[in-house]
């Protein structure tokens, strides 16, 4: 497809994949009409800071913004913001928005997101318990985030542990709950777990793996969880972060394949040629990994941002990276390359005692992704061999006395 | 306010003028300059900011810390002033600083 300056795109979702989208069309040259359509009140942002520097109150608002509102208005997009899409017309080619009016579109990015997981449990409704997603959701937890106070945490994934490194370093009392026999079971090897397990018990967190939450306790406002073997644990606020869930009703009401997110092509096209999906509610091809999957990260919003707007611009289509994320926690910076799946060896360069270390996945002597601690190189140089399929040994990653640029260099 | 010059691979400059406290690359950024991806947000973890500072104000903008040091290891074409953009926060200080964006960060 290639569009003209008469033409329409309608992209729905205001976030990181939804900006990209935005940027890179008219960085392709497509001079038509773009509309924006985001139900959150704010400008586009940035959300990874939400439970990082932006909770701890190191950041403000403005800077959370990817681009100022002047922007939007130079670049001729039309942004309806605190607006929600609810259907698609395929065969008019419309988009219905909550207003009741319909925009006519050539093309529709879908970049909808993704919705927290509720907690299945009685209680769930109180007051002072909060997800984390959104800026609006901030903005509500962060004045009950007060020194002294006790904050329940409900699942030990990268939401979770940032925010529990962020309230022990408001001072607050922390307790973190996982239904896993560890942290991070989803995203990373035991190794990794057991690392940052110590190091918040070290911060002064108390974590307990292994259980069910059952309930949430209190009347009107939360008081404490009551856990599966009976246990109660007394609690001011509860963070629930027990995963996501794609926004693809839109896409399934409009018939357009959905299979735990909206199923999209390498060009993150949906069966619809018109209609593509991108970010936390696309399953897309991953390439570097032979199978389909959703991938919840900064870089994946990007870069299928980029892989949309090349499409639909009719331009050759962008490198697809190997999948990448990072988090921060105290004054850690773990940086992940590629997926920890089905490896077949782990190998630990550095030492965990120092804090800075990193652990590579191999499968039958190819390296596939690495965990790096406060290792940047690590990081940078796994990202470039894991596309390359290289094959490293073992006792190389762990030979500090050559440099990461040198192994690079060296790998076939 | 002071102003920044952003001078992209071709030569084409544009003056900017930067918020006190904001990195040089959320200038760039919020002013859609060529040349900076940025992928991060300026959280220190992707090196795709990378930019080349103007030599006559190498003393006032300072070297790479530990951490950015082993970044720039591994972008492309790095010199004696490269910088991470992330990682240098304007002040007054820098009022007139001209930085050169590469071609790629890839």
């Amino acid at each position: 497809m290639e569009l003209s300056a008469s033409n329409r795109i309608v992209i729905v979702g205001a976030g990181q994949a939804a900006a990209q989208a935005c940027a890179s069309l008219r960085q392709f040259g497509y001079a038509g009409d773009i509309t924006l359509i985001g139900d959150e009140p704010s400008l586009p942002y940035q959300r990874p800071p939400l439970s990082k520097a932006y909770m701890k109150g190191e950041l403000e608002r403005e800077r959370l913004y990817f681009k100022p509102e002047n922007w939007y208005r130079d670049q001729s997009v039309t942004l309806r913001l605190r607006c929600a899409a609810i259907s698609i017309d395929r065969a008019s080619r419309m988009v219905v928005l909550d207003t009741g009016e319909a925009l006519p579109y050539d093309a529709v990015i879908l970049a909808t997101g993704s919705s927290p997981r509720s907690l299945p449990v009685t209680g769930a409704d109180l007051k002072n318990v909060f997800d984390l997603r959104t800026l609006e959701d901030v903005e509500k937890i962060r004045p009950e985030m007060q020194a002294g106070r006790h904050l329940a945490i409900i699942g030990a994934g990268y939401i979770g542990l940032e925010a529990a490194a962020v309230a022990r370093q408001l001072g607050m009392d922390v307790t973190v709950f996982e239904m896993a026999d560890r942290v991070l079971a989803r995203v990373t090897s035991p190794v990794m777990s057991a690392f940052f397990e110590q190091e918040h018990q070290n911060h002064g967190v108390r974590i307990q793996t292994s259980v069910r939450v059952a309930g949430l306790l209190g009347d009107d406002v939360v008081r404490g969880v009551q856990l599966g073997d009976e246990t109660k644990v007394d609690a001011d606020l509860i963070l629930v972060g027990i995963g996501i869930i794609p926004n693809s009703d839109l896409a399934e009401d409009a018939g357009i394949a959905c299979s735990n997110g909206i199923l999209v092509d390498r060009d993150s096209r949906t069966q619809d040629p018109r209609i593509f999906a991108i970010g936390d509610c696309a399953r897309r091809p991953l390439v570097h990994y032979g199978r389909n999957g959703r991938l919840e990260s900064v870089h994946n919003a990007i870069e299928q941002g980029k892989l949309a707007a090349a499409a639909i611009m009719g331009k050759p289509r962008p490198v697809e990276d190997c999948p990448w994320f990072w988090s921060d926690q105290y004054d850690l910076k773990l940086q992940t390359a590629g997926l920890s799946e089905h490896y077949d060896a782990v190998v630990i360069r550095g030492s965990p005692q120092d804090r800075k270390f990193a652990a590579f996945y191999l499968r039958n002597g190819r390296l596939i992704a690495v965990d790096a601690v406060n290792s940047g190189p690590e990081f940078l140089a796994s990202k470039k061999l894991i596309v390359s399929g290289a094959f490293i040994a073992p006792e190389t990653l762990q030979d500090t006395t050559q440099s990461m640029k040198e192994i690079a260099a060296n790998a076939v | 306010m002071p102003k920044i010059t952003f001078v992209d691979h071709a030569g084409e400059e544009r003056t900017i003028e930067a918020t006190t406290g904001e990195t040089v690359m959320e200038t760039a950024i919020k002013n859609a300059i060529p040349g900076i991806d940025a992928d991060c947000g300026g959280a220190c973890a992707c090196a795709t900011c990378h930019v080349y500072v103007d030599v006559a104000f190498m003393p006032k903008v300072g070297q790479p810390l530990d951490m950015e040091q082993s970044m720039l290891d591994f972008a492309e074409n790095v010199q004696d002033n490269s910088r991470l953009s992330c990682q240098i926060s304007v002040s007054e200080d820098l009022d007139g600083l001209r930085v050169t964006t590469p071609e790629s960060q890839h």
